[in-house]
C-alpha cells in the first residue's frame, strides 16, 4: 500500500450509533487500525478538532474540486422532508440541506459508503409514517433510487457501498475501509443490496449458540429462556445476512447470545417487519418466515420430526434461563 | 462598541449536529440562540405500533445513550404492566446503565472536551505541550488509552447485552440474559481492569479518594498532594483559564435519580436557590414557542404533548421544544445528579461556584469514580440462582411514564396505550432540558443563559471559550429532538 486514503464522514438522520460502535474496535483499536491502513479522517463530526467555519472550509474545498476526496461516508439516513426541501436537517452553519451537501460531495468522491442501515436504506428513521421522509443514499427501503438514484456510480466505478446494520459492527466498517485502501473491493465483492459480501454472505444463524435448540425446534417462550427464538420470539437469524455469531460483538456478544431475537437489521425495511419485533407471525402454527433457501414442505416435515425426536435435556433447558440438565458425558467403551 | 453576529456550525465533538448563533458586543456574548437542526420524528414513528416495539425503536434514538433510552422505555412499559423486575434484573440493568454512563463520561472528557485545549491558540500556556501530546484530536495518547479502556469495559455489554449500542436485553420484567458465576468473575475482571486504568491514567489516585472528595478545599489538597493524572492536568487548566467562572447558567439542577429499584443510589430531586427539594413529574411541561412545532398556544404536559413540525413557522429557530419544571428551565447532568445526591464536592461546587465549565467536568469525573465502585458491589450482589425475568403482560389501555438518568442527565418517556397500540409517545431527553430554546416568556434555555458573558477574542471565527461552555454540557443532539 503506497497511497493514503482520505475519508470524509458526515452524519444526518441517524443516531450516531455506528460511530459509537466503531470506537469499540479492538486489537488493534480504532485509531491504530486507521493509522496502520494509511487512512486519514479528513473530518469526522465526533472526532475532529475543526468546528464550524474551520470544517466548512474543507467541505467547500472538496465541492470546488480543489481538495481530492477518496471516500465519502454517510452515517444516518438522508432526510428529504418536509416537502422535498431537506429542511429537517440543514447542515449546521451552512443554511443548506444536508441532502444537498451529500449530492455535491458524492459527485466528487472516489467512493461513497453508506455506514449503517439508515444511510443504506433509510432504516429506523424511515419507520412508521416516516415523518422526515428519510431514505438511503441509493435505496429507499427495498427500492433502488434514494438520494443519488439507481444508476449512480462513484468516480471509482462502484455504486454506493452499503455497510448495512443497526448498528454496524466496528470491523465491518474498518475492514471495508481497509479493503478500499488496498484497492481490493470490486463490484463482485458486493451482494445484490450492495453490501460487502465478506460479512453479508453469512447468516446470523451461523454459529448461533442456540443451534441445538433450533435443530430440535425446542423453543424459548419468554425472554431469558435458552431455547431457539425462531418459533415464538420473532428471531430472523436464519434469514439475516451477517456474521454476528461468528465475528461476535463487544468481546463475546451477539443479539441471540444477549437473549433476544435477531431482527434482521442488515436488511432494507427491517424497521417494518409487519408484526411486533419480538413475536413470530405464524400461519396454521408454522412460522411464516422460513429459513433461507429451505423449501416449506421440507421445513414442515423436518420440524415435526425434530420435535418428536427432541431429547429431554434439550426440551427442558429450552424453557429455563440456565442449563438445568447438562449433556451426558459419553463413556468410551473399554477394550 | 463593536457588535457582531456569529453563527457557529457544524458544532462538532458533540453527539449529533448543532448550530449556535451568537450576538457579540465588546468581546462578550450578549445573547445566544441554540439550534438543534435535525428532526427525525421518533415519537411519530412509535405511534400505532405494538407497545413492546418501543424496546427496539427507542434505543435507536441515540447511539450514545442507547441503554438509557431502553431503560426509560422499559420502565414506562413496566409501569403500564404493573410489574417490577426481580433483584437480578435490576442489578444487571444497572450494570449496563452504569457502563454506558461511565463510558460516555470517558468519551466526553477525552474525545469531545479536552482536545480543545490542544489547539494552537493555547500554545503559550505552560500546560500546552503536555495537553497537546495527551489530547490532540484524533491522535493524543490519552484518547487512545481512553478508547481502549472503554472498549474493554464494554465487554460487559458482550456478556450482559449481546452488544452495544442497541440491545434488546432490557425488558419491563427484567433482563433476557441470565448470568452465572463465570459471567460474574469475567465482569469483575473487566471492571477491575477499568478501575486500574482510571486509577493510573485519569486520576493517579484511588477511586475511593476521588469519590470521597468532600469539598473544594479537599479538591485543592488532592491536587497539591499528588502528581500526574489527567484529572490534575484539567484542574491546572481550569485554574489557569478561569473555567470555574465560565459558563454559569441558572444554578437550578434536576435529577430523576439513578440506579437501584425503589431506593436509588443517587437520589432524585432538585437543587435550586440553594435549596434541596423533591419534584413532581406532573409539573413538567413543554413549550413550543420557538420550536417550529404546532401547539404554540400553551405549554403541554408530556401526556398531552404532540410533535407536529410546522415547516411554515418563521419564528421558531430550532426543532427542540423547551421543557420547564414548574415553569422554569433546569440544568441536568452528572453535576446535577451528584449535587442533588449530596456528594460533598459536587454539592459545594453547585452551591458556591454554581454550574460552570469546571463544575460540570468535575461532577462527571467524581461520578465516574463513585459509579465504578458501585458497579463492583452490584456484580457481587448478583445471585445466579435467582430470577432474572418475570412476565409483564400489557393492558389494552394505559398511561405510564418511565424516568431514568442518561450520562448527560434526566430522561423521561411518557407512553399512552390504547386498544393495545401506542397511541402517543413523548420523550424529554437531557439535552432537551439543557439546550432548550426560549419559552413563551422569553426565558432562554440553560445553555443560552450560560453563554451570555462568554469572552470572544478579536478575530475568532469559532470562539474557544464558547466551545468550552457548549461542550461542558456533554450535549447529545440526536436525543434532544429525536
Amino acid at each position: 500500500m503506497t497511497r493514503r486514503l482520505s475519508v470524509l464522514w458526515l452524519q444526518s438522520g441517524g443516531c450516531g450509533g455506528c460511530t459509537m460502535s466503531l470506537l469499540c474496535a479492538e486489537a488493534p483499536d480504532f485509531f491504530a487500525t486507521l493509522e496502520g491502513a494509511g487512512i486519514d479522517l479528513l473530518w469526522h463530526p465526533t472526532l475532529s478538532e475543526e468546528t464550524g467555519a474551520e470544517a466548512l472550509d474543507l467541505l467547500d474545498a472538496i465541492v470546488a474540486g480543489t481538495r481530492p476526496l477518496d471516500v465519502l461516508c454517510l452515517e444516518g439516513s438522508v432526510l428529504r422532508g418536509p416537502n422535498g426541501t431537506g429542511r429537517f436537517h440543514m447542515l449546521a452553519g451552512t443554511g443548506r440541506a444536508t441532502a444537498e451537501w451529500l449530492r455535491l460531495l458524492a459527485a466528487r468522491a472516489h467512493h461513497v459508503v453508506a455506514v449503517g442501515s439508515c444511510a443504506a436504506f433509510g432504516g429506523i428513521t424511515a419507520g412508521g409514517a416516516n415523518p422526515a421522509d428519510a431514505c438511503g443514499l441509493q435505496y429507499d427501503g427495498r427500492q433502488k433510487g434514494g438520494l443519488l438514484g439507481a444508476d449512480f456510480t462513484a468516480e471509482g466505478g462502484l455504486p454506493v457501498i452499503n455497510i448495512a446494520g443497526c448498528p454496524t459492527h466496528p470491523n465491518w466498517v474498518t475492514e471495508t475501509l481497509m479493503l478500499l485502501a488496498a484497492e481490493a473491493l470490486a463490484h463482485g465483492d458486493l451482494d445484490h443490496l450492495q453490501r460487502p459480501r465478506f460479512y453479508a454472505d453469512h447468516l446470523v444463524h451461523h454459529g448461533c449458540t442456540r443451534n441445538e435448540y433450533y435443530e430440535y425446534k425446542a423453543s424459548a417462550e419468554k425472554p431469558s429462556d435458552l431455547g431457539c427464538m425462531m418459533e415464538h420470539m420473532g428471531c430472523l437469524g436464519t434469514q439475516a445476512h451477517a456474521d454476528c455469531n461468528t465475528r461476535l460483538w463487544n468481546g463475546e456478544g451477539s443479539c441471540t447470545r444477549g437473549g433476544y431475537a435477531c431482527i434482521n437489521c442488515t436488511a432494507p425495511e427491517f424497521e417494518e417487519p409487519g408484526h411486533p419485533f419480538a413475536e413470530t407471525p405464524k400461519f396454521a402454527g408454522i412460522p411464516i418466515g422460513l429459513p433461507t433457501d429451505m423449501p416449506k414442505a421440507w421445513f414442515v416435515a423436518l420440524s415435526s420430526l425434530a420435535k418428536a425426536a427432541t431429547p429431554e435435556r434439550v426440551r427442558r433447558n429450552a424453557a429455563t434461563d440456565h442449563i438445568a440438565v447438562p449433556p451426558t458425558i459419553h463413556q468410551p467403551r473399554r477394550r | 462598541m463593536e457588535e457582531k453576529r456569529l453563527i457557529v456550525g457544524p458544532f462538532n465533538r458533540v453527539e449529533g449536529d448543532l448550530e449556535v448563533q451568537l450576538e457579540v458586543a465588546d468581546g462578550r456574548v450578549t445573547a445566544a440562540y441554540v439550534n438543534s437542526p435535525l428532526f427525525r420524528g421518533f415519537e411519530r414513528i412509535l405511534e400505532g405500533r405494538d407497545p413492546m416495539d418501543a424496546l427496539v425503536i427507542a434505543p435507536r434514538i441515540c447511539g450514545i445513550c442507547s441503554v438509557s433510552q431502553s431503560h426509560a422505555a422499559a420502565r414506562a412499559l413496566a409501569a403500564a404492566a404493573g410489574v417490577s423486575a426481580p433483584p437480578n434484573g435490576v442489578l444487571a440493568t444497572d450494570l449496563m446503565l452504569a457502563a454506558e454512563n461511565v463510558g460516555d463520561h470517558l468519551t466526553h472528557f477525552n474525545v469531545f472536551f479536552m482536545p480543545d485545549f490542544a489547539r494552537p491558540a493555547y500554545a503559550a500556556r505552560p500546560w500546552f505541550q503536555t495537553v497537546e501530546a495527551r489530547f490532540k484530536a484524533g491522535r493524543g495518547t490519552a484518547l487512545r488509552q481512553a478508547v481502549e479502556a472503554r472498549s474493554g469495559l464494554f465487554h460487559l455489554f458482550g456478556i450482559l447485552a449481546g452488544k452495544w449500542p442497541h440491545t434488546l436485553t432490557i425488558q419491563p420484567g427484567g433482563v433476557a440474559r441470565a448470568l452465572d458465576a463465570r459471567d460474574k468473575v469475567r465482569i469483575l475482571a473487566q471492571v477491575g481492569a477499568f478501575r486500574r486504568y482510571l486509577e493510573t491514567t485519569l486520576f493517579a489516585a484511588s477511586l475511593e479518594q476521588v469519590a470521597s472528595l468532600g469539598s473544594i478545599a479537599e479538591l485543592a489538597a488532592f491536587r497539591a498532594a499528588g502528581r500526574g493524572g489527567d484529572f490534575r492536568l484539567f484542574l491546572e487548566i481550569a485554574e489557569d483559564l478561569g473555567l470555574d467562572r465560565l459558563g454559569r447558567a441558572y444554578d437550578r439542577f434536576l435529577s430523576y435519580g439513578a440506579y437501584g429499584g425503589e431506593t436509588p443510589l443517587y437520589r432524585p430531586g432538585t437543587l435550586a436557590g440553594g435549596m434541596l427539594a423533591g419534584f413532581s413529574p406532573d409539573d413538567i411541561a413543554e413549550d413550543h414557542t420557538n420550536a417550529r412545532m404546532t401547539g404554540r398556544g400553551h405549554r403541554h404536559h408530556p401526556f398531552e404533548g404532540s410533535t407536529l413540525p410546522d415547516p411554515s413557522d418563521e419564528t421558531g429557530y430550532t426543532w427542540c421544544k423547551a421543557p420547564r419544571l414548574a415553569g422554569l428551565p433546569y440544568e441536568c447532568g452528572a453535576l446535577a445528579r451528584q449535587a442533588v445526591d449530596g456528594q460533598g464536592l459536587a454539592r459545594e461546587l453547585a452551591l458556591t461556584r454554581g454550574g460552570t465549565v469546571a463544575s460540570r467536568v468535575i461532577g462527571r469525573l467524581v461520578e465516574t469514580a463513585r459509579t465504578v465502585i458501585a458497579m463492583e458491589t452490584w456484580v457481587k450482589a448478583i445471585d445466579p440462582a435467582g430470577d432474572w425475568y418475570c412476565r409483564a403482560p400489557l393492558p389494552d389501555r394505559a398511561r405510564a411514564f418511565g424516568l431514568t438518568e442518561a450520562a448527560r442527565g434526566a430522561l423521561g418517556h411518557w407512553l399512552t396505550i390504547d386498544e393495545g397500540r401506542i397511541a402517543a409517545y413523548q420523550i424529554i431527553a437531557p439535552t432537551t432540558w439543557n439546550f432548550s430554546p426560549r419559552d413563551s416568556d422569553g426565558v432562554p434555555g440553560p445553555l443560552e443563559a450560560a453563554l451570555v458573558g462568554t469572552p470572544v477574542e478579536p478575530g475568532e471565527r469559532v470562539p474557544l471559550a464558547v466551545q468550552h461552555v457548549v461542550r461542558s454540557f456533554d450535549p447529545c443532539m440526536v436525543c434532544t429532538v429525536h
